[in-house]
């Protein structure tokens, strides 16, 4: 029982303790998560109608952009965003007479640089979809004279939303783990804030248990929600098992 | 605007990472594997306790982010001195180590699903018809099991793999030079970021289409049976 009293002392919400502060990271945490999820829905979609398109030109540069941000680590893309606003604010400011390193707003670099990683892997999300789609609804549409952007808001969306959430979960959980990787450019999300926590207690191993705890929460929680959204979508469809 | 003969440099200099980076992939791939087996052993063991013990570690590494898992071996096992009286403690203390581990820890969560997955995949009845013929334990999965599970979790494990050459990364962030410790040294000492990110971003595509090409081939390899025979192909028919 001391153990855990001594815990409580440390994590509790008293003056002093790191209780508040971890809550509020964990705030943060899920803030830039959902935001870079958001931008990342919006790079996804458009990637995936790039796909359908029927310019050659359109359709290379989405299979471009998902094979290329597939096949990179997260890590690099955050420096490159990071450091690359960080230089062209820099420029922006030597032009305005400031010196110096000028940083770029950490929340807004990290969730665009979440956004575009998870942009294709959403976008792969989408197309499988779409494809899921049986093909005589879309020709009865047609056959119906609906115009694309019909076709799309009644017959395609609806159907492709439906198929999407699976895949949409398990993105969104990447998405919410890669979120900590946003610390080492110095956002005080939860992982930064147990670092604080560990540098200044010499606590690391409680800290970064705390955290981990944390993150299980949320995700456990994410999860049981897309299983309801999912099982919610399905209500109209029959199916053999 | 973009100067190719420093992205050059930047490639060549980003090269000397590569080793580092495909051994800590090579040691978490293949310890992580062993691992992953023991698991998927015990998720498909009629002993109730063995599966949920293996569902909690897989729940915990899947549900949490690598960065954490990373820190809480290498900066969180500080906070216990017994530790460093153990026969541990020389490889604990090392940042390799630490990285392997924790990559391994990972990888075998992931692993331990695909590989059940694929055990899963081979047809109940064949298992049986083995069971008649009277071949028993190691005889049964050598034979029937292992071979058509292989085949069949290759694409997914496939996929890990890559993810594990990504993964690889974040040890940089424990002091490890592989290829993204040294392009974040890089883009430090030019401000050159996307340069260096174009010339670290080529290796990464490079080392995981050699990964994905190999894999291809041995999946191929494995797939003779489900392979349209030569003479059929050589006279142009359609399977």
């Amino acid at each position: 029982m001391g153990a855990l009293s001594a815990y409580l002392d440390l994590m509790g919400f008293a003056e002093g303790a790191w209780g508040m502060d971890m809550l509020k990271a964990t705030g943060v945490t899920l803030c830039v998560a959902l935001s870079g999820f958001a931008a990342g829905a919006v790079f996804g979609g458009l990637s995936a109608a790039a796909s359908f398109s029927s310019l050659r030109a359109l359709r290379a540069l989405a299979d471009g952009y998902t094979t290329i941000l597939r096949g990179i680590p997260d890590l690099l893309v955050i420096y490159l965003f990071y450091f690359g606003s960080s230089a062209v604010l820099s420029q922006l400011g030597a032009l305005l007479g400031s010196e110096g390193f000028i940083s770029a707003p950490v929340f807004l670099t990290g969730a665009l640089a979440i956004g575009v990683v998870s942009g294709a892997y959403q976008a792969e999300v989408y197309r499988g979809a779409v494809l899921a789609l049986s093909k005589g609804e879309i020709e009865a549409a047609r056959a119906y004279g609906m115009p694309n952007h019909l076709l799309f808001r009644r017959i395609i969306l609806p159907q492709a939303t439906r198929f999407a959430i699976p895949g949409v979960g398990n993105v969104w959980q990447l998405v919410l783990k890669e979120s900590a990787l946003i610390s080492v450019v110095g956002l005080i999300e939860l992982m930064r804030q147990a670092q604080i926590g560990a540098g200044s207690t010499r606590k690391p191993f409680t800290f970064f248990l705390t955290a981990a705890v944390l993150y299980l929460l949320i995700s456990f929680v994410s999860g049981v929600l897309f299983r309801i959204a999912e099982k919610r979508a399905m209500r109209g469809i029959r199916r053999a098992l | 605007m973009i100067d190719l003969p420093f992205i050059y440099d930047a490639f060549v200099q980003l090269c000397s990472g590569i080793p580092l980076t495909l051994q800590l992939m090579a040691v978490s791939v293949a310890s992580g594997a062993v691992l992953a087996i023991a698991l998927a052993a015990m998720r498909l063991s009629s002993w109730p306790p063995l599966d949920l013990l293996a569902r909690i570690y897989i729940f915990i590494f899947r549900g949490t982010p690598l960065l954490v898992q990373l820190y809480l071996i290498y900066y969180g096992l500080s906070q216990f001195p017994e530790l460093r009286k153990t026969f541990l403690w020389p490889f604990l203390r090392e940042a390799y180590w630490c990285a392997a581990l924790a990559l391994a820890l990972n990888t075998a969560a992931y692993s331990a699903e695909i590989i059940r997955g694929g055990v899963l995949s081979v047809p109940t009845g064949q298992i049986e018809a083995a069971r008649a013929y009277g071949m028993s334990g190691f005889t049964l999965i050598r034979r029937i099991i292992a071979p058509q599970a292989l085949r069949q979790m290759l694409p997914g494990y496939s996929n890990e793999v890559i993810l594990m050459v990504k993964s690889t990364a974040l040890a940089s962030t424990i002091t490890m030079m592989e290829v993204t410790g040294l392009a974040a040294k890089l883009i430090s000492a030019t401000y050159r970021p996307v340069e260096i990110f174009i010339a670290a971003g080529a290796i990464y595509l490079l080392l995981n289409f050699i990964v994905s090409r190999l894999f291809k081939q041995f999946e191929y390899r494995l797939s003779a049976a489900q392979r349209q025979p030569l003479y059929r192909r050589a006279a142009g028919e359609n399977a």
